[in-house]
């Protein structure tokens, strides 16, 4: 059963359209991860599942119930944001509970839900501190647990860790991935720019780009089946290397070629059939080339080597064009020396160079 | 210590680099001299010069003598000065809480995604841009019993109504208060405007997520962080308080009587026409010692506090 | 699809709260523009039909005449020559006020936030709070002092004395402006060789046109609309045109033309209502700019 449903829904600023007629279902207790680019309508739609936003035409349906007339308080949500927003001059306590005392919640039951909240999110020494008096992460903190004590079926997090430094997003991004675990059925949908938030939190990822939804999969499906250019080249880093070329049938299965490089594409499942002759990209992560004496690749030349401790990232250009080689951290390369790649045909990806769709 | 002297080069260059830069920066100095003399001069000066009046009996040329505080039991004594001093705090204190009430409210009301906003703006401010003479003669017209509101109003078949304040020896100086709320009003509205504006969208998110009302929104998270605001507005609004005269003189000349008669206005009066310099610069003397005393905790509160407890 | 079920926009309609909104700014906007209303069709009436009472109407045979009247022949005092009189010496007062104070605050701002220099911090405390101190405190002094050196009463005097009291605003304006500028530009413009008149004209000063333009609209409106120093230090040949304003309104002997008043009040305030209204926006900057002291 989807808890959320966004049904074909249009939104509008002012007679620009931002989204024309996008839909998603999202499953109970499921993690969804919006990523895209900043502008890329992430955010709006988050907007317009919260009722922060009005939408111009569909529907929108949390737990089985259609909410796209209802007030944001009354569709069982609860969100965090990127600035923390918590209350200014209210205590911790006092924020958790301000939302709990408008709907006149008996006091208790009050108590009840901020205690549990903050020892769930380890907060509770805080709770009679004022929100200017604690840390970033302590904030975030508290904006989670204001929107715990809600009890809502959904989460919406709109860009939670982007304030914060690289450590204490790591810390919190796991700590976000526990709670998930320890609510069981909460549903969360969460947006951010951040490749490495959505490959590690989500449960399936949309990826965006300008008002529309590029590809919808699981993390491993993005990253290794992603549905177009856009997806294979925002998801990765360092980047997916792309190759221009084109697709011969050779009598023994089609191959690509570029330049006087060739690879067989017989490991290759297509989505949909090429045709011979066809202009296209190839797209090849930088670890699934393989730097051996037996490649199908020679006369590579190292430009330049980064090592990055377990990894080294070496860029290697043939003249033609320049690839990156991701490798373990124990190779040593100097600029300058020759180099063999190998390429596994069952790792990389095809794109038509016109269109930029996965083929 | 070690490493510093081990770091500096030698006596005589770094002797050569202080040199040098006391030399860059002679321009410096030489460009903030007139304003240093016009501190010297003028601010601190001529301050004190006054203060010194205030303690001689001077009348219409300055004497350097000895009064002793006679000026200043003179000033007190003086109806004229007490009544002067009764305006300006009923004045003040029904100016700057109007003007921050209504300020506050035409920023709330305004910010509501209303239609025609730009005009709203600009009709709350545009007497803001007038001056007090303007102000003043133009109220002093619309309230003349004669021919203004009450006129009108009886005109309109309310035979018995009233509204003599302006030449009303006990209600005038509201019709001053008046002159100044809509003169005033405007400008605080800018300010809270700007500091609404400058409020976290995403806490008004958060509040609308949280189901609370709007109204509850304003006084339990918008007012407590337009703080700044206030202060600002509130200092803003009681230096105007105190430099109080262009409209008083321009709409009731302190009267009728001495009803409307301010402090800044005394201190001119005996300036320049009673030729009672020594009561004059004691009167603004007192002007001097009020404003400090209500200066000294906003300057402590806004630069010598936060240095001590923020790192 | 069931038609009774939401979809879209959420239904709007004008509630009791819209309703009051509206009502509270209309009433407010009507209050606000009162008095600029009765001026005007004050201004425009003749004599008779402003006896009549009746403030408010439109006038019903509309004139001109008290226009020209305020402009030209009104009285201020003994002299009947218009407030035109007044205009001129405003305008004769403005352009070097404006332009040596506005001079005066950015070389202070630029001198304040960009090079150290022993004292300059306290100079500009006791400025700022100069602001504050009511002028009444430094007039006689100051008359005395321009009695002394032979130029009391004179415009070189009312000039001087606008450039002395804008300093703490112009000052502040330009160093809070100057202090917002990234301080590697300056280290740069050093470490190339400019000095500092150098770096001031040729870096600084072309950064500075929206803090010269907030500058400019603060000091013409407020120059414009001072009468206290125009009544201390202009002397009798050089009054502004608020003086003669309220000399022409509150010295007339026999029956007030309320008309010819009203017409001298509007041209009085014209400059700064046009200065208001061209600028816009920036008028508001300049508010906000010169009101957050410090």
């Amino acid at each position: 059963m989807s808890t959320v449903s966004v049904r074909d829904v249009t939104v509008a600023f002012e007679a620009v359209q931002v989204f024309d007629g996008l839909s998603l279902d999202i499953d109970e207790g499921e993690f969804i991860v919006l990523l895209g680019p900043s502008g890329c309508g992430k955010s709006t739609l988050l907007n317009a599942i919260a009722g922060l936003l009005d939408v111009a035409d569909g529907q929108i349906w949390i737990n089985g119930k259609n909410v796209t007339w209802e007030e944001p308080k009354d569709r069982g949500i609860a969100m965090v944001f990127q600035s923390y927003a918590l209350y200014p001059r209210m205590s911790v306590r006092e924020n958790m509970s301000f939302g709990l005392k408008m709907a006149k919640t008996p006091k208790p039951e009050i108590e009840k839900r901020v205690n549990r909240a903050a020892e769930l999110l380890q907060i509770t020494p805080l709770l009679d501190r004022r929100p200017d008096q604690l840390s970033g992460g302590q904030r975030q903190r508290v904006a989670i647990g204001r929107a715990l004590v809600r009890d809502a079926a959904v989460f919406l997090f709109d860009e939670p860790l982007s304030n914060l430094d690289a450590k204490l997003r790591n810390e919190l991004r796991v700590e976000i991935k526990r709670l998930h675990a320890r609510l069981g059925k909460t549903t969360m949908v969460y947006v951010t720019h951040d490749q490495i938030e959505a490959m590690t939190l989500a449960d399936r990822i949309v990826v965006m780009k300008e008002q529309k939804i590029q590809q919808i999969g699981s993390p491993d499906e993005i990253y290794h089946r992603p549905a177009n250019l856009f997806v294979a080249g925002f998801v990765g880093s360092p980047q997916m290397n792309f190759i221009m070329g084109r697709i011969e049938n050779t009598g023994e299965g089609l191959s690509f070629l570029a330049g006087d490089r060739r690879l067989s594409l017989s490991g290759y499942q297509f989505a949909t059939a090429p045709s011979a002759g066809q202009e296209v990209v190839l797209g090849v992560r930088p670890e699934h080339l393989e730097i051996t004496g037996t490649g199908i690749w020679p006369g590579f030349t190292v430009d330049i080597v980064e090592p990055m401790g377990a990894d080294t990232v070496i860029w290697c250009s043939d003249g033609l064009g320049s690839l990156q080689v991701r490798t373990t951290g124990s190779r040593k390369a100097s600029p300058g020396e020759s180099l063999t790649l190998q390429v596994d045909s069952t790792q990389v990806s095809l794109f038509a160079a016109d269109t930029g769709e996965r083929l | 210590m070690d490493t510093i002297s081990i770091r500096a080069p030698s006596v005589p260059s770094s002797g050569a680099k202080v040199r040098r830069s006391v030399r860059t920066r002679l321009p410096a100095a030489f460009a903030l001299l007139p304003t240093a003399l016009v501190v010297l001069v003028v601010y601190i000066g001529c301050m004190l010069w006054t203060v010194r009046l205030s303690f001689t009996s001077s009348t219409l040329l300055p004497k350097l003598d000895w009064f002793g505080f006679t000026q200043y039991t003179r000033l007190f004594a003086n109806d004229r000065f007490v009544t002067s001093a009764e305006n300006i705090v009923i004045f003040g204190a029904l100016f700057i809480s109007g003007c921050l009430i209504i300020g506050f409210l035409l920023a709330v009301f305004i910010e509501q995604n209303v239609r025609g906003e730009g005009l709203f703006r600009t009709v709350f401010l545009y007497p803001y841009a007038m001056s007090f003479v303007v102000t003043g003669v133009a109220w002093q017209w619309f309230l003349n019993p004669g021919l203004g509101l009450q006129k009108l109003v009886r005109d309109m078949g309310f035979e018995s109504f009233t509204f003599d304040w302006l030449v009303n020896q006990r209600m005038a100086i509201y019709t001053i208060v008046i002159a100044g709320l809509w003169h005033g009003s405007g400008l605080t509205m800018a300010i809270m405007l700007a500091g609404l504006r400058g409020i976290d969208k995403d806490l008004w998110k958060a509040a609308k997520i949280d189901g609370i009302p709007t109204w509850r929104v304003y006084t339990s998270v918008v007012l407590p962080l337009l703080r700044p605001m206030v202060v600002t507005a509130t200092v803003l609004l009681a230096t105007g308080v105190v430099k109080l005269y262009d409209l008083v003189v321009a709409m009731t000349l302190g009267g009728p009587g001495i009803a409307t008669e301010v402090p800044a206005k005394f201190v001119m009066d005996h300036l320049f026409e009673r030729n009672n310099i020594g009561l004059g610069t004691a009167a603004a003397t007192i002007m001097l010692i009020t404003v400090v005393s209500v200066l000294a905790p906003w300057v402590y509160t806004r630069y010598v506090r936060p240095q001590g407890r923020h790192a | 699809m069931n038609a009774a079920e939401p979809q879209g926009r959420r239904p709007r309609h004008l509630t009791a709260g819209r309703i009051g909104i509206y009502a509270f700014l209309i009433t407010a906007a009507l209050f606000f523009m009162l008095p600029l209303w009765i001026m005007v069709v004050t201004s425009l009436k003749p004599m008779e039909e402003i006896r009549l009472g009746n403030i408010l109407a439109l006038p019903a045979a509309m004139t001109f005449e008290a226009w020209t009247k305020a402009w030209s022949s009104a009285c201020t005092g003994l002299e009947c020559n218009g407030i035109s009189v007044g205009f001129w010496n405003s305008v004769r007062i403005l352009i070097p006020s404006v332009i040596l104070s506005i001079i005066a605050g950015a070389i202070n701002g630029y001198a304040l936030s960009f090079w150290r220099v022993r004292g300059a911090n306290v100079m500009f405390g006791i400025l700022l709070l100069g602001a504050f101190i009511p002028y009444q405190v430094f007039l006689y002094p100051l008359v005395r002092i321009f009695s002394l050196t032979g130029i009391y009463n004179s415009l070189t005097c009312i000039v001087l004395v606008h450039v002395i009291f804008g300093l703490p605003t112009m000052t502040l304006l330009f160093r809070n402006y100057y202090a917002g500028l990234p301080i590697e530009l300056f280290k740069a413009a050093r470490i190339d060789g400019g000095g500092f008149w150098t770096i001031f004209l040729r870096v600084i000063l072309p950064m500075s046109t929206p803090i010269l333009v907030v500058a400019t609209i603060l000091q013409v409106t407020g120059i414009w609309n001072d009468f206290i120093f125009g009544l201390t230090f202009a002397g009798r040949e050089n009054l502004p045109m608020t003086v003669q304003l309220n000399n022409i309104v509150n010295s007339t002997q026999g029956e007030r033309a309320y008309n010819v008043d009203m017409a001298a009040t509007m041209l009085a305030a014209l400059v700064p209502l046009v200065v208001y209204f061209v600028s816009g926006r920036w008028f508001v900057r300049g508010i906000a700019a010169g009101a957050v002291k410090g």
